[in-house]
């Protein structure tokens, strides 16, 4: 695990935290190092903060995802929609925003430590009543099979194949309905919307599909 | 009486001693006065700088030594500002370069010929306009100049030699000067250094100087400037006296009025007047009486009026000019209020018509006995060069054809009637026919009109028909002639005194307009736009404001749309140095006469507003007296207008600054209590953490660090609220607005706020019509989450809170309703207010910025929210936002 963060007492609180945690923890201050001790070590997850002081995070993780597909996660006090969904757009795989809750960064830890560890290739996949049958294209919630428009089904396995990942707007568009379609959000809401009705057990308050508003959507998955 | 007013009047020397200070700011003139080229004045000039070269920054600002060797000596070891180069017309010209002098700033300047007049082009048309205002900038001036230079000696020094020297030099100059230092040179020896070719010869006095250099001529200017030299002399020991309450015997309390005319006397007139007046060391008024006869000026007339009252001015008279019927009795009147001693006036031409009416003179001795007047001849040397009067009253034909007509019509009628009417009667008719073309024709038609009528009574109506016999009736119509004569006087006078005061009248409803509209105005943009549309529309010439620019920094900037295309480097220069020195430039005046509008300073008591410009330049047009004094009051309008808008802008500021300073100390005071609070708690806990960990069990120390954990996540609360009431109050709210369902929205606030105050049951009534809302998500989950945890805050754990959503037409309304114990009605509409928090026994912590956040998001979007109490308790806030929709058509399966 390899934090990148200018700030001491970020470092140390996380050092203590993860190693705590039993995970191995190495840092680096600036990003160049961090760039350097990624490839030298080549760390499970890389925790990066935006705000370093010789380049830019974004910048650091656009050269990072040139040669490695390790998950990073980024920590930072920018919390605006844009700063999100840019950061995801150069390779991210998920955004805390500081300050943040120790329970939140383990959680989101793990769901990126899975997919390195176990990619999704089972063609299974569940996350409590919801179950997702790849290979027979069959989708269960609460025991009951559910009916999918292809959208709708292409969705869902999108979200899946990224579970515990945010997916932006933008690219579950490109994903589903293909290039020329980025900006139809509307498109996008109305089939979320039916999704969750068949899905969710309170559409009104879902557990599978969250809404990151202003950026776009992440299935919780398993941890 | 003498021991009565021998001690000064305190006044009169608070304003000698300001005046002193206000001398020892500026620079010192001292001039070295000769009577003819060749005395040594340059010489001179040059010895007693260098004698001070020691104790004293000195430099020669311009100084010609026609290459005479023991004068470019003196030279040697002074620093010289090189001079300018001005091309004029394909000319190279050299000229002192102003600007260099001021920036250099020396504490003693050389100029050479003070009374040189400069390229066009330059700044001052006039050299000594550049002394003045290197004088000005607290620069002490050394100059050299010729007697026959000073302008109240222009004409006699004319009569003495029979040369017209151009240039000259105002009086002032020499009064005000603070040493005046004769160079003498016996006549003699000026002419022998003449004859051995040491004497620099001007070209253009080449082909006079035989004439000039004369022996009698040298010894008369050597009089006068030894007179001159004398008089200033004279001054400093009155002023002397003055300053040390001496009175002498000689103590006259003069005071001296000229009348100024049109006429071609008028140039020398105000000269006497000036030299009369220093004579006596007096005031002089010089005064313009406005007759009804002024209508008829011509324009030349109307430029030499102007001109001579300038000169005037610039003599150091007072200049008036008042209205009146008889000259003789407004100039009394005018003399009689201001103690006047001494009235001169011109010898004037005795009209023929005027032959049996007293002149001038004699009317102002008849009036009063208590001041002298002198009448004043006109020169001889005025009378050989003056030109041809011209005579602008052209004959107009028309009336004249008009009156015929009338006697014409008037025969006619007569013709027809005189079968039943009496002679006599007739005559009635063409008494008529006389007082039309009185009226509406003037003077000269009238008279024409009682002749002919004459002739046509005598010729068709006396009873020996055809002839002239009638003797009696002779007499009758001789009387009609006179009748005519005497109407039409009357009538043209009454007719001219109107226009006159019509057109004061018109000038007044103008001004009265002007401060009328400005009065119902309140902003500084709209003021100078009126001021100039109604200057434009009075004057009939295109007019500028120019005011300091407050936020660029800039000293002037123009307004009004014709600036835009007109005002160039040049015009604005004129405009800053008119600011600067607080005098009319531009077209028309002394000072860079070249440039395209007049520019009158706006100034007040205060000081310096801005200024206003005419572009009288653009077609040539002068500016009349009356028209002048008219764009001064309006400039004095404009002033004082748009200085008291500033005031009160600044006063406007000045309230709100202070207001939100107490606003802002007040928060200060309030957030630093709300953000120290936590901070205790969480500093608390740790080091008792730390300190005291062994003594403490496993439950207390939970307990500590909840408490921790709790106060650490109220201050991030509080901070984030803080830092987006900044940003929405900052301006950096930008809304990025992306569709998004309503119910999504409220669902990601929902689970934030989590169940930080107790489990909730949140019963959703959102129908399916409900569209997507086009806005801000995060924002807007934001407004959603603060409200929430406000409604889940103030309620009871467990009770319900209802989220309800409906179509309005184009709007949608959200409404959030607790169970809670609702808002007191008076604090309903201040729930909003930043920093306000409902007094509640039981207080809950807060920042009191949740809901101006909510406020601000909302409003931000186009929505609105307000608060108010469910009937049986509860709050209800009411969000109604706008239904937005995507501009791009949206493609729904």
């Amino acid at each position: 695990m390899l934090v990148i963060d200018d700030e001491e007492a970020i470092r140390r609180f996380l050092r203590v935290a993860l190693e705590g945690q039993s995970f191995q923890v190495t840092e680096a201050v600036t990003g160049k190092d961090g760039i350097a001790m990624t490839t030298a070590q080549k760390p499970d997850v890389i925790i990066l903060d935006l705000g370093l002081p010789d380049i830019d995070g974004l910048e650091v993780t656009k050269l990072l995802r040139q040669s490695t597909k390790t998950p990073i996660i980024i920590l930072s006090v920018r919390g605006s929609e844009n700063d999100k969904i840019a950061a995801l757009n150069a390779g991210a795989d998920d955004y805390l925003t500081k300050p943040f809750g120790m329970g939140e960064l383990l959680a989101r830890l793990r769901v990126a430590l899975r997919r390195v560890i176990q990619p999704i290739n089972e063609s299974v996949y569940t996350d409590g009543d919801l179950i997702v049958d790849m290979a027979k294209r069959l989708v269960t919630a609460a025991g009951k099979e559910v009916q999918l428009t292809p959208h709708e089904y292409e969705i869902l396995i999108t979200l899946v194949k990224n579970a515990g990942k945010v997916i932006t707007h933008h690219n579950l568009l490109r994903e589903v309905w293909g290039n020329g379609f980025e900006n139809d959000f509307h498109l996008l809401h109305v089939n979320i919307s039916n999704l969750r009705r068949k899905i969710e057990p309170d559409p009104t308050r879902p557990i599978h599909i969250i809404s990151e508003p202003g950026v776009g959507y992440r299935l919780k998955g398993t941890e | 009486m003498l021991n009565d007013t021998s001690r000064p009047d305190p006044d009169e020397l608070l304003e000698k001693v300001q005046a002193k200070e206000e001398e020892e700011k500026r620079g010192k003139l001292k001039i070295f006065l000769g009577y003819a080229a060749g005395v040594g004045k340059t010489y001179t000039m040059l010895e007693s700088a260098r004698q001070r070269m020691n104790e004293l920054d000195v430099v020669v600002g311009l100084v010609e030594t026609h290459g005479r060797a023991e004068t470019e000596a003196l030279l040697s070891g002074l620093e010289i500002i090189p001079r300018r180069q001005q091309i004029y017309r394909g000319v190279n010209l050299t000229e002192m370069d102003l600007d260099a002098i001021l920036k250099r700033k020396p504490q003693l300047v050389l100029v050479d010929e003070l009374a040189h007049t400069n390229a066009p082009g330059s700044r001052h048309p006039k050299r000594y306009q550049d002394v003045e205002e290197l004088i000005q900038a607290g620069i002490d001036v050394y100059t050299a100049v010729n007697i026959q230079h000073v302008e109240s000696l222009h004409d006699v020094v004319a009569q003495i030699t029979g040369v017209w020297v151009q240039e000259s030099i105002p009086d002032k100059l020499i009064d005000e000067a603070s040493e005046v230092e004769l160079v003498d040179l016996p006549p003699d020896e000026l002419i022998k250094r003449l004859r051995q070719g040491k004497v620099y010869v001007p070209e253009q006095v080449g082909l006079a100087i035989d004439k000039f250099f004369r022996k009698g001529n040298l010894i008369a200017l050597r009089e006068l400037s030894m007179r001159a030299a004398a008089e200033r002399v004279d001054d400093q020991v009155r002023t002397y006296m003055d300053d040390n309450a001496i009175r002498g015997p000689w103590q006259t309390a003069e005071r001296i009025l000229v009348c100024i005319g049109p006429g071609m006397e008028g140039t020398n007139l105000v000269r006497t007047g000036r030299r009369i007046a220093a004579q006596y060391g007096s005031v002089w008024f010089a005064v313009h009486v406005e007759t009804p006869d002024d209508l008829r000026l011509s324009a030349d007339q109307q430029d030499r009026l102007t001109s001579n009252l300038r000169l005037a001015g610039r003599l150091g008279a007072k200049v008036t000019t008042i209205q009146g019927d008889s000259i003789a009795t407004a100039l009394s009147e005018y003399a009689l209020q201001n103690h006047v001693t001494k009235i001169i006036v011109s010898k004037s031409k005795r009209r023929l018509s005027k032959i049996f009416s007293p002149s001038t003179s004699d009317k102002l001795l008849q009036l009063s006995d208590r001041y002298d007047v002198q009448i004043i001849a006109p020169t001889i040397l005025e009378q050989k060069i003056k030109p041809k009067e011209l005579h602008q009253n052209r004959v107009r034909i028309r009336p004249y054809l008009n009156s015929i007509g009338v006697v014409a019509a008037i025969t006619v009628v007569n013709w027809l009637l005189h079968f039943s009417l009496e002679p006599s009667v007739l005559i009635a008719f063409y008494i008529i026919g006389v007082v039309i073309s009185a009226v509406y024709f003037g003077p000269g038609p009238s008279v024409l009109v009682s002749f002919i009528s004459v002739l046509a009574f005598d010729y068709f109506f006396i009873p020996t028909k055809h002839s002239f016999a009638d003797f009696q009736y002779t007499l009758t119509l001789l009387a009609l002639v006179a009748v005519g004569i005497v109407i039409s006087y009357f009538t043209s006078r009454l007719k001219q005194q109107t226009t006159i005061s019509k057109r004061h009248e018109q000038q007044m409803i103008t001004l009265y307009a002007l401060g009328k509209e400005l009065a119902s105005l309140n902003d500084i943009e709209s003021y100078v736009q009126a001021i100039l549309k109604n200057a434009s529309e009075t004057f009939g010439h295109n007019v500028t404001i120019f005011l300091p620019d407050i936020k660029s920094g800039a000293s002037l900037t123009p307004y009004g749309s014709y600036a835009k295309t007109t005002v160039d480097e040049y015009e604005l220069a004129a405009a800053v140095w008119s600011q600067d020195h607080g005098k009319q430039v531009g077209f028309g005046t002394d000072t860079l006469p070249e440039a395209k509008a007049r520019y009158i300073p706006l100034t007040t008591a205060r000081g310096k507003v801005g200024v206003l410009a005419i572009w009288t330049g653009e077609n040539k047009t002068v500016l009349t007296v009356e028209q002048e004094r008219l764009l001064e009051s309006y400039a004095d309008l404009a002033a004082v207008a748009i200085e008291g808008i500033l005031l009160s802008e600044e006063a406007h500021k000045a309230q709100i600054l202070g207001a939100t300073e107490k606003l802002q100390s007040a928060l200060l005071n309030s957030i630093s209590h709300d953000l120290h609070t936590p901070l205790v708690a969480v500093l608390g806990a740790l080091s008792t953490l730390r300190e005291r960990s062994a003594v403490l069990d496993d439950n207390a120390r939970h307990n500590l660090v909840d408490a921790g954990l709790k106060e650490g996540d109220r201050l991030n609360h509080m901070l984030s609220n803080l830092l987006d009431m900044s940003r929405i109050e900052g301006g950096a709210l930008r809304l990025s607005e992306q569709l998004a369902e309503i119910k999504d929205l409220i669902a990601v606030a929902l689970e934030q706020v989590g169940n930080r105050h107790g489990v909730h049951q949140v019963n959703l009534k959102i129908p399916d019509n409900i569209p997507y809302v086009l806005v801000d998500p995060g924002l807007m989950v934001q407004a959603l989450i603060n409200i929430l945890d406000n409604s889940f805050k103030y309620s009871p754990p467990g009770s319900p809170v209802d989220i309800t959503a409906q179509l309005l037409g184009e709007r949608i309304e959200i409404k959030i309703i607790d169970r809670g114990p609702g808002i007191p009605s008076e604090d309903l509409e201040r729930v909003f207010d930043k920093f306000y928090r409902l007094q509640r026994p039981n207080s809950v912590a807060g920042t009191g910025l949740g809901l101006s956040i909510v406020k601000g998001i909302i409003e931000a979007h186009g929505g609105t929210v307000n608060a108010a109490n469910q009937p049986g308790g509860g709050t209800i806030i009411t969000l109604v936002l706008p239904v937005k929709t995507l501009k791009t058509g949206s493609k729904l399966e």
